[in-house]
């Protein structure tokens, strides 16, 4: 069926901002559709409030709209733009909800807009539960029992049907948030209240476990001739009871006979007919009992998902850009298979490698929560390793992790049976280092049926993991080099890295690495070609192995490598990549033939279009050496990808790798605290007095110095990881003891803390002559909230004229002076008219994707071809841009996701993405960010404040202004007492746990619906937020937008104001840059 | 001598008749055999692969890595016994799986078939791909290790070209077949129920596979399979109403017996044939047939259907095709029906006059996807009609007239 021509403009929904559930896949999968239906020659317009990715740069989308993604704000994009349909299942969960919502809102029906790739009633037939199990049922297919559940009593009823444990998945929800598995009776009711709070619906499905049995997907692709395609089979190491975004899956299924496989091939055809997809992708899973055979559905995806980015870099098949493609009518024999070229899409990808994929955790950054992985999603972050083993793929997936490991080393355990008690509860609750404390387990001598009946993990997993630790005895026990050279071959081909090796032979990897090249025991690369070989790959993506031809053949043109930044984790997210992209184009653009290296499969960068050549490999010195020996790049770049590779600048430097741009020595100048302090006197700038510990007893003494409160934390990090704020000598020692280790060649850094300072976050670009400034942002939150949790301004909103010039004068020396070339982010703090240089990173920042969005030009492009020898006057970027518009992003948080997690702010980063709101003035602007964050601002009602001493002059005034607006006011009694000095009537509500009698306390009255708005503020004593902590926790339970700093409820107040004004109009980016 | 090294795998190697040498470790069978080195690219399945009698005379090489994954089991077995020459794969695995029953090694030694693993089987596949065919031996005997001498055998070995594989697959004598599909576990799709009353079809197995005679049964047929050389006259003393020809090995001009058998019979009885008895029916209505450069060896093949457009991803495993233009030449009214998109291979034929169709590819999977299954229902359908008395051709089954 050829292209529909009844259609002329397209509406596509993003996926907003990256929380955990919906990453950066989203956003591989929506650019991969746009670009396809622009080339189809239609008119797309975007709609995506995350500015952070590479659908929303103005050149994609005819028009793309960083706006609210809201029933109303949408409905004003379609009112201007018109759009005859949309596309509703290239953006996750997020864009089949608003699309629902504004079906049901009458929108659709109102504007005469029509929906392709898959109709309202497919959705609610896969998405709502009672329906999906009907529509299973009329084709015969099997469910594990179940029942919906609108409140306890139905739930009540429906445990006897399913027995215990039981399975509790709320209705609508992301990366299966609210959902919960109950062991045990009296868990329960509570755990299904919950559930039924998280529900937009207030409704949720409670399940037969099937904890135990294998899980599998399917990723599924129709046309609308009814051609049904299966591009790629999943099996999961972990089996059901983990969710699949936090399980180890394997690429092709492994422990399926043809048969069995078959079979479920049928159910999948039939359930995507049954829906009724019309056409696209969908990702449908099943579990399968190891005892039988017998198999369940578990669900469906009627839309491209994370599991089918994965399928898409796991098989080379572009899962999005077909089923942009076949949603405007295409039929997949009219087709091409890009990688091939000569062959049709409407075939099924066989590989002939394996493909792991391995979760990446942060419960480090969320104290106190527990680690163990149920069928809510915790994971931030994966990595995808391809291997021709399953031994190969799991280790190169494990170093690729960055957590530290090379491979499957012994984990850290206490001695004797504390340890074997420590090992199994790794092992029988599945948690984070499972794979490691299996490997211990075997090393230890137990048997593989014991390890098998505790953790139900298949037994052919376990095996290759027996093999990888009888493997490492035998290399451990080879004392000769001669027996050592032996074991290379065997030990590559098994997927160890050098730095295991080395670990086993307590030697360094350096030497194990001069040891393999004297040997010639050096990788090939195959290239991932969706035929296993069959046909010949016109695309070189390439993987390394140990075997015996290499396919990679390297071209004679001038290239440039480009290093991404690895999985996704707080403090590294889809803005690195956003840069790596955007090097990729422009690189591109200028005429080099451009490589890049990443194995994060969620990616705009691993997508094989994105640049000339893709290697899908971890990055690690060893894998990028190889790299660089095969392809030999005029230069690498190492700047745009975060803290991943640019901690590797040093060590490639060393090995004679031509780093571009800004040099490793200028990188360790800003990085390094004393050299760091030298430029800065040598520049007489300020930054607040510090010093550096390399002993518990000499912070001590420096904090005695400095004076408290002080910020400590280590060197060399990213993220804020281990940061924190110390306001007397007890706690200084709390965290010498428990948060870091400080050693000569790890010292801890002590810096005096500002209080209430205002934090400024600049983004430059120099060229070696010229320095540009992107953007200078104010941030809401005052010093103390890490920089990537704090909302912030372009242009700064509130700071004098002559401090943002002294700001940018310092900024444009500090560049000149390392010798920048490319970008560069430095941090300043402003307390009481004094600007102190915070600190300096001469690379790309999390907050360029923004700037560019702010001022309408391509901050990482310029950068990069300023890396490969442009100027700035040559690029036409010599001119600061401040825009006439205010520019706001905020940050979005996880802790919705982590029961018991606190939601205050500190140094420690946690957001995992940001949305960012446009307007003409600052409160509209700051009102659009909160409603995009998912705090909608009432613009009545009531307000509950408790706050600490110190805030409350501030806060008082901004409340006296919302009681002045109409709100009703709540406070706790210290707060009330001094409202009301400051003429402001509260109502005295108890804290929490001391309510008497018939009263309410704080929590109680937010869980009874009386509060529509919370600010609270907390001394930052440990008691103080404990007591408060059930408070937020309760808010954010509830969808009760809140603030935790005075400044945040200042420009809250403000945004109330611009919201009572009037109601916010929307625009699209090329309007507002005049593009 | 050191102790600490690896181990070493018992020794194996195959030598292509071009002189390329793979050298990897021993697994089933110690023995030293010659066939035609071919690939097959289903992730799943190599137990039916191997059982798969079509491969008499080669050596499979699977493109997928991880095998024996699953083991072995008799449920899933497509004939007898393997009969291919010997097995290639990147890495032998012991099996997990609820119907497992032996591991692949073991089944393989039992059965007298070697196995070399470790090898970069992707670099084969591409040799093979960009080369075409070839003869290969395959030894895991530690004693002939050698490979030049490996390699002069190889050279000397005969090639397929020509001969009758089908008579050294075929069975022993006529038997009845009841066994209908598999539905083994709980939860898969439920079946149609088998269609009544039941037709009399004689299946000449040149190599059969289990599966097809299991969906001739649960297609409503009472199926009695004979030895590929039966004579016509014997087929039409059992009273057929209708006649299959099967799949098999090797070259379709070498089984010229079975091809006048068959034109003995194109004017008696509805005709299906599959693969090898597509070809057969290709050469028994004039047309001729030729070799491909490396096969369709797989699981993932697009098959289009001329008349609906629909495209089945379908199992194929066949090494000749049947010529287009011959066909047009010989005069016979016959229609090509199927294709393969990847290279627009021949993969369907109906005759315009008579109850005649065949399928170059496998619509009784397994291994494979079940989406062509839709042949034996027309096959049904076809020769329903034909004993209601209705002259109807394969053209109009094709149709759907």
């Amino acid at each position: 069926m050829p292209r529909r021509d009844d259609i002329e403009t397209i509406l596509v929904i993003g996926a907003g901002p990256i929380v955990i559930g919906q990453a950066c896949e989203f956003d591989y999968s929506g650019s991969q559709g746009v670009k396809a239906l622009k080339e189809e020659g239609y008119r797309v317009v975007l709609v995506n409030s995350n500015p952070a990715t590479i659908m929303t740069d103005p050149e994609f989308a005819h028009r793309t709209y960083v706006e609210p993604m809201t029933v109303s704000s949408v409905e004003r994009i379609i009112e201007r733009e018109k759009p005859d349909v949309i596309l509703p299942t290239l953006g996750g969960q997020t864009a089949l909800n608003l699309t629902v919502a504004l079906s049901e809102a009458g929108v659709l029906e109102r504007h005469g807009v029509g929906l392709i790739g898959a109709q309202l009633e497919s959705i609610h037939k896969a998405e709502d539960r009672n329906l999906f199990r009907a529509a299973m049922e009329r084709i015969g297919l099997k469910l594990p029992r179940s029942g919906y559940v609108r409140n306890l009593d139905d739930a009540r009823r429906v445990l006897q049907v399913t027995g215990l444990p039981a399975i509790i998945r709320p209705s609508f929800t992301l990366g299966g948030t609210g959902g919960s598995v109950a062991w045990r009776e009296e868990q329960f009711e509570p755990l299904v209240t919950w559930a039924l709070e998280q529900s937009p619906k207030h409704t949720c499905l409670v399940e037969q476990s099937v904890i135990g049995w294998k899980e599998y997907e399917l990723e599924v692709m129709r046309d609308a001739a009814d051609n049904v395609v299966i591009i790629c089979s999943i099996e999961n190491l972990d089996p059901m009871g983990v969710h699949t975004g936090d399980s180890i899956t394997v690429a092709p299924a492994q422990t399926l006979t043809d048969r069995e496989y078959q079979e479920m091939r049928d159910a999948a055809i039939a359930i995507i007919r049954e829906i009724g997809v019309d056409t696209g992708g969908s990702n449908i899973q099943f579990a399968v009992n190891p005892a039988d055979g017998a198999m369940v559905v578990i669900e469906m995806n009627p839309r491209v998902s994370r599991s089918s980015a994965l399928a898409s870099k796991a098989t080379g098949f572009p899962i999005a850009k077909i089923a942009a493609k076949l949603a405007v009518g295409y039929s997949l024999d009219e087709i091409r298979n890009d990688i091939t070229r000569e062959t049709p899409a409407s075939f099924e990808p066989s590989i002939d490698y394996v493909v792991t994929k391995v979760p990446r955790f942060t419960f480090e950054k969320f104290p106190g929560v527990d680690n163990e992985l149920t069928t809510q999603m915790k994971s931030v972050g994966e990595v995808m390793a391809i291997g021709r083993t399953f031994k190969e793929s799991l280790q190169k997936a494990l170093r690729s992790l960055e957590i530290g490991h090379a491979g499957l080393e012994p984990p850290q355990l206490p001695q004797g049976e504390a340890g074997t008690a420590a090992l199994w509860a790794q092992i029988e609750k599945p948690r984070p280092g499972r794979p490691w404390a299996i490997a211990e387990a075997i090393r230890r001598g137990v048997a593989l049926d014991e390890i098998q009946q505790r953790s139900y993990i298949d037994p052919w997993f376990l095996r290759n993991l027996a093999q990888i630790v009888e493997m490492e005895q035998g290399i451990a026990a080879a004392k000769q080099e001669a027996d050592r050279v032996a074991w290379l071959r065997p030990a590559k081909q098994a997927g160890f890295s050098d730095a295991r090796l080395a670990a086993l032979w307590g030697t360094r990897e350096d030497d194990v690495r001069a040891l393999r090249w004297r040997e010639r025991v050096r990788p090939v690369y195959k290239r991932v070609d969706t035929c296993a070989a069959e046909f010949e790959a016109h695309t070189p993506y390439l993987y390394s192995t140990y075997e015996d031809e290499c396919e990679a053949k390297p071209t004679a043109r001038r290239k440039i490598m480009i290093l991404g930044g690895g999985p996704n984790r707080i403090g590294q997210g889809i803005e690195f990549d956003y840069c790596c992209v955007h090097a990729a184009y422009a690189l591109r653009e200028a005429g080099f033939e451009t490589i890049m290296v990443n194995c994060n499969p969620e990616t705009v960068s691993t997508d094989y279009d994105t640049s000339d050549r893709l290697y899908f490999e971890p990055l690690t010195l060893e894998d990028l050496l190889e790299i660089v020996e095969k392809e030999k790049p005029e230069g690498v770049i190492v700047q745009f990808g975060g803290q991943t590779p640019l901690k590797l600048a040093v060590p490639l430097e060393r090995a004679g790798v031509p780093i571009l741009g800004t040099s490793p020595d200028a990188i360790d100048r800003a990085e390094d605290r004393e050299r760091f302090e030298a430029l800065l006197e040598e520049l007489r700038l300020e930054r607040p007095p510090a010093g550096i510990a390399r002993s518990p007893e000499e912070a001590e003494r420096v904090a005695e110095r400095l004076g408290y409160p002080v910020l400590l934390r280590p060197s060399y990090v990213l993220g804020g990881r281990a940061m924190e704020i110390v306001h007397d000598v007890a706690s200084l020692r709390a965290y010498m003891k428990h948060a870091v280790k400080a050693s000569p060649e790890r010292p801890v850094l002590v810096d005096r803390f500002l209080a209430d300072a205002t934090e400024v976050d600049v983004d430059a670009i120099a060229d070696g002559e010229r320095v540009v400034i992107g953007g200078i942002m104010e941030h809401i939150e005052q010093a103390g909230v890490h920089s990537g949790d704090s909302a912030c301004s372009l242009p700064p909103y509130s700071l004098p004229q002559e401090v943002v010039a002294e700001i940018a004068e310092a900024t444009r020396r500090l560049a000149t002076a390392l010798g920048v070339r490319g970008l560069m982010n430095v941090q300043y703090a402003v307390k009481e008219g004094q600007v102190y240089v915070l600190e300096v990173n001469p690379r790309a920042s999390r907050t360029v994707p923004f700037v560019s969005k702010a001022i309408g030009r391509p901050l990482a492009k310029l950068a990069a071809r300023v890396m490969a020898g442009a100027t700035l006057r040559e690029l036409g970027f010599t001119e600061e841009i401040w825009p006439k518009h205010f520019s706001v992003k905020e940050a979005v948080f996880p802790f919705v996701k982590f029961p018991g997690a606190d939601t205050l702010l500190g140094p420690e980063m946690k957001s995992t993405g940001e949305v960012m709101g446009i307007d003409s003035d600052f409160g509209r602007a700051y009102a659009k960010a909160q409603i995009q964050a998912g705090n909608s601002l009432p613009e009545r009602g009531s307000v509950l404040v408790s706050v600490r001493a110190e805030d409350r002059a501030a806060i008082g005034a901004a409340v006296r202004e919302l009681a002045d607006l109409g709100f009703r006011v709540l406070a706790t009694p210290g707060t009330a007492a001094d409202l009301a000095t400051r003429g402001v009537r509260a109502e005295i509500v108890p804290k929490v746990g001391l309510a008497k009698g018939g009263e309410l306390d704080t929590v109680q009255r937010i869980q009874a619906g009386d509060v529509d708005l919370v600010f609270n503020t907390v001394a930052s004593d440990p008691a103080a937020v404990r007591d408060s902590a059930s408070l937020r926790r309760s808010a954010l339970l509830r969808g009760v937008p809140y603030f935790t700093t005075a400044a945040a409820v200042r420009a809250g107040v403000g945004a109330i104001r611009a919201l009572r004004a009037g109601s916010i109009g929307v625009r699209s980016l090329q309007e507002i840059h005049g593009l | 001598m050191s102790s600490s090294g690896p181990k070493l795998p018992p020794p194996a190697l195959l030598v292509l008749a071009d002189g390329s040498v793979y050298r990897g470790s021993a697994f089933g069978a110690q023995s030293v055999q010659a066939g035609e080195v071919c690939f097959n690219t289903s992730i799943t399945g190599y137990q039916e692969i191997l059982t798969d009698p079509s491969y008499a005379g080669q050596i499979v090489v699977m493109t997928y890595t991880q095998i024996g994954n699953v083991g072995v089991n008799r449920e899933d077995e497509e004939s007898r016994r393997p009969f291919l020459s010997g097995f290639v794969v990147k890495e032998l695995h012991e099996p997990s799986n609820w119907r497992s029953e032996e591991s692949l090694d073991a089944y393989l030694k039992r059965h007298g078939i070697p196995g070399l693993a470790g090898i970069d089987t992707r670099a084969l596949v591409r040799r093979i791909r960009d080369g075409g065919t070839q003869i290969g031996v395959l030894s895991t005997d530690p004693a002939q290790q050698d490979a030049e001498r490996l390699l002069a055998r190889a050279k000397s070995a005969p090639s397929l070209d020509g001969r009758d594989l089908a008579v050294e697959v075929t069975c022993d004598g006529r038997f009845r077949w009841d066994e209908g599909r598999w539905s083994g576990i709980s939860g898969q799709v439920p079946r149609p129920e088998r269609p009544t009353p039941a037709y009399r079809v004689v299946a000449i197995d040149c190599g059969i596979k289990r599966n097809i005679l299991r969906l001739l049964v649960e297609n409503g047929f009472e199926v009695t399979v004979v030895p590929s050389r039966t004579k016509a006259e014997e087929i039409l003393k059992l009273d057929p109403q209708a006649l299959f020809l099967s799949n098999g090995p090797g070259d379709p001009a070498g089984v010229e017996q079975i091809r006048d058998t068959v034109r003995r019979l194109k004017d008696e009885l509805p005709i299906f044939g599959i693969c090898l008895g597509h070809q057969i029916l290709g050469l028994a209505l004039g047309g001729e047939t030729h070799k491909l450069k490396f096969g369709h060896h797989g699981g993932n093949q697009p098959g289009q259907d001329l008349l609906t457009k629909k495209v089945a991803i379908c199992a194929e495993n066949h090494g000749y095709a049947v010529d287009a233009e011959s066909l047009r030449r010989a005069g016979e009214p016959v229609r090509i029906t199927h294709v393969n998109l990847n290279d627009d291979t021949v993969e369907g034929l109906a005759h315009e006059t008579r109850p005649i169709f065949s399928v170059q590819y496998h619509p009784e999977a397994s291994p494979g996807p079940h989406d062509a299954s839709y042949f034996f229902r027309r096959f049904r359908e076809m020769v329903a009609r034909h004993v209601a008395g209705e002259k109807v051709s394969g053209a109009q089954i094709a149709e759907g007239k």
